[in-house]
């Protein structure tokens, strides 16, 4: 006897959700990309108890849980050195760039964190180690793309 | 004080890369059947469930209630659970809460995922911050490669080196009929010669997305060997959650979050050489650079001894300590059943039901979990009811 399983279409129904968001990125986060929009500098802050320099800057320490004054700011960069990286092949719409591209993790002269940003190109010299310098954008509009990206120096 | 608890059943389907003759409610519901049918329980004698998936995977949100026909909460004390890639081990855990508080003796654990229904890469950039990380440094893949990339860097690790532990996860699947990719055999060439999607990441070394939904059943200590001839009791659990920002995680050290859940969990259960003391793990590996640096991250070996533990055969089916016999995270991943697979997965080889992918005499077994932005969780689990 024959199973109408074997015969059914199964189907698949498509749909899409498209959501405009408005998020807030507080007056911290504000006066960092304020700063990249209007003087091109990279600002970072100092946890007071343990030290660490965050850049982008924070409100508190995640780490201690303590508030960080509005006088521990201070600026970091533009150069610094790649702490790890990936070569992006497989392109994705969401992805900043056409591949290939990289994403990389650079420790920023006088910051104590990792900051997180893209290099447009010079593949063959991008290695753990290398100086890159940051690269500002023509025009900019308090994004974290305001840096275009990363340069090697080396 | 925490009650005893043990897994006293488990249940899965058989994965795929799509299931379209169900939908996520009656593929949650065949994982259910299969845990019950384990434990020969029906749905009547469960006194809770926890549920948890990732929402933005499907787009329907509240699985706690609309899938209640399927997941047997018609009517019961039900929560959703939902931590990203760990949320397989964070149901389990928070089933084990339940048990273990006193408040309820039978608890099922679900996790589940229809990962055929969106586009990975688009949902889970959802889970980066959108004005940091989203839009200079997204998507699964590009985060842990560079992770691998800094692990090679240190340690002179290669993509060959990746590749073997790719081809022990693939060749395990074929012992695992639920496997997503048994069948499917690959070989170390054929790994290596695959697409580079972000160096130093290839096709062969990463996850696929899959179709599926695991569910265990957890029960107290007074009850579990009533109704099991042979439970999986809970000798240790322990969570950490480490990120902030995906530029605080230093990625030329071991993975943080997993080191310090490990050091509790095994304090709690007594593992002071892990190699050793585990007689198999099922570990939480979404690419093949994890199965090198985190098994030292866990102890296995030490910092850079990752590629020789693994060239070395210890990891294999019939080695020192057998790591994933089911195929692992990169033989299958509906990511929100993911970690909850590896548990289920840990407590059929102590409860002796593994057949072709069983480790003989197992008496403790390791699970992991790993999440979203370098978190970790640890499950161990034990064929001796804890002291």
């Amino acid at each position: 006897m024959s199973d109408w399983r074997d015969e059914v279409e199964a189907l698949t129904l498509k749909g899409q959700i498209k959501m405009p968001y408005t998020w807030s990125v507080g007056e911290t986060g504000s006066r960092f990309l304020v700063a990249l929009r209007d003087e091109q500098k990279i600002l970072a802050n100092r946890c007071p108890l343990c030290g660490t320099v965050y850049v982008p800057p924070r409100k508190n320490c995640g780490t201690c849980f303590a508030d960080i004054g509005t006088d521990d700011w201070l600026e970091v960069g533009p150069e610094g050195v790649v702490t790890a990286f990936t070569i992006i092949h497989q392109a994705h719409p969401l992805q900043p760039l056409a591949t290939p591209f990289a994403y990389a993790i650079i420790q920023l002269d006088g910051a104590d964190v990792g900051f997180v940003h893209i290099l447009k190109d010079g593949w063959d010299r991008l290695k753990n180690g290398v100086r890159v310098r940051a690269k500002f954008g023509i025009e900019r509009n308090g994004r974290i793309l305001d840096i275009d990206g990363f340069e090697i120096l080396t | 004080m925490a009650r005893r608890v043990a897994i006293i059943g488990t249940g899965q389907t058989h994965h795929r890369s799509q299931r379209r003759d169900v939908n996520g409610r009656e593929m949650i519901h065949e994982a259910v059947q299969r845990a019950l049918a384990d434990c020969e329980l029906t749905m009547r004698d469960i006194d809770a469930v926890v549920i948890g998936n990732m929402d933005h995977f499907e787009a329907i949100n509240s699985v706690d209630t609309w899938s209640v026909e399927g997941s047997g909460g018609v009517m019961k004390p039900i929560m959703k659970v939902t931590t990203g890639g760990t949320t397989g081990t964070s149901v389990a855990i928070a089933a084990y809460y339940h048990v273990a508080s006193g408040m309820f003796d039978k608890v099922l654990a679900i996790g589940w995922e229809k990962n055929s229904e969106s586009d990975t890469t688009g949902a889970i950039v959802t889970c980066s911050d959108p004005i940091w990380d989203r839009y200079s440094y997204s998507g699964a893949i590009p985060s842990l490669a560079t992770e691998a990339s800094a692990y090679m860097e240190k340690y002179g690790a290669t993509q060959r080196d990746a590749a073997r532990v790719a081809l022990r996860e693939r060749t395990h699947a074929q012992n695992n009929p639920y496997a997503h990719m048994h069948g499917r055999p690959l070989t170390l060439d054929e790994i290596l010669d695959s697409p580079m999607l972000a160096y130093p990441i290839k096709l062969g070394d990463i996850c696929p997305r899959t179709d599926g939904a695991a569910a265990v059943v957890f029960a107290a200590e007074d009850v579990a060997e009533k109704l099991a001839p042979r439970p999986a009791w809970i000798k240790a659990t322990a969570v950490r959650h480490t990120y902030s920002w995906f530029g605080d995680v230093d990625q030329r050290t071991g993975l943080e979050s997993l080191e310090r859940a490990a050091r509790e969990a095994y304090a709690a259960a007594g593992i002071k050489n892990p190699a050793e003391d585990f007689d198999v793990a099922e570990l939480y590996l979404p690419y093949s650079y994890a199965g090198l640096k985190w098994i030292e991250s866990l102890g296995f070996c030490g910092p850079g001894q990752g590629p020789q533990f693994i060239w070395d055969g210890h990891t294999d089916m019939g080695g020192k300590i057998p790591v994933n016999p089911s195929g692992g995270v990169m033989s299958t991943n509906c990511i929100g059943a993911t970690a909850l697979l590896r548990v289920a997965e840990a407590a059929i080889q102590v409860m002796g039901k593994g057949g072709a992918r069983q480790v003989p005499d197992v008496k403790t077994a390791l699970a992991t979990g790993f999440g979203g932005c370098w978190w970790s969780d640890v499950v161990i689990l034990g064929k001796e009811k804890p002291a």
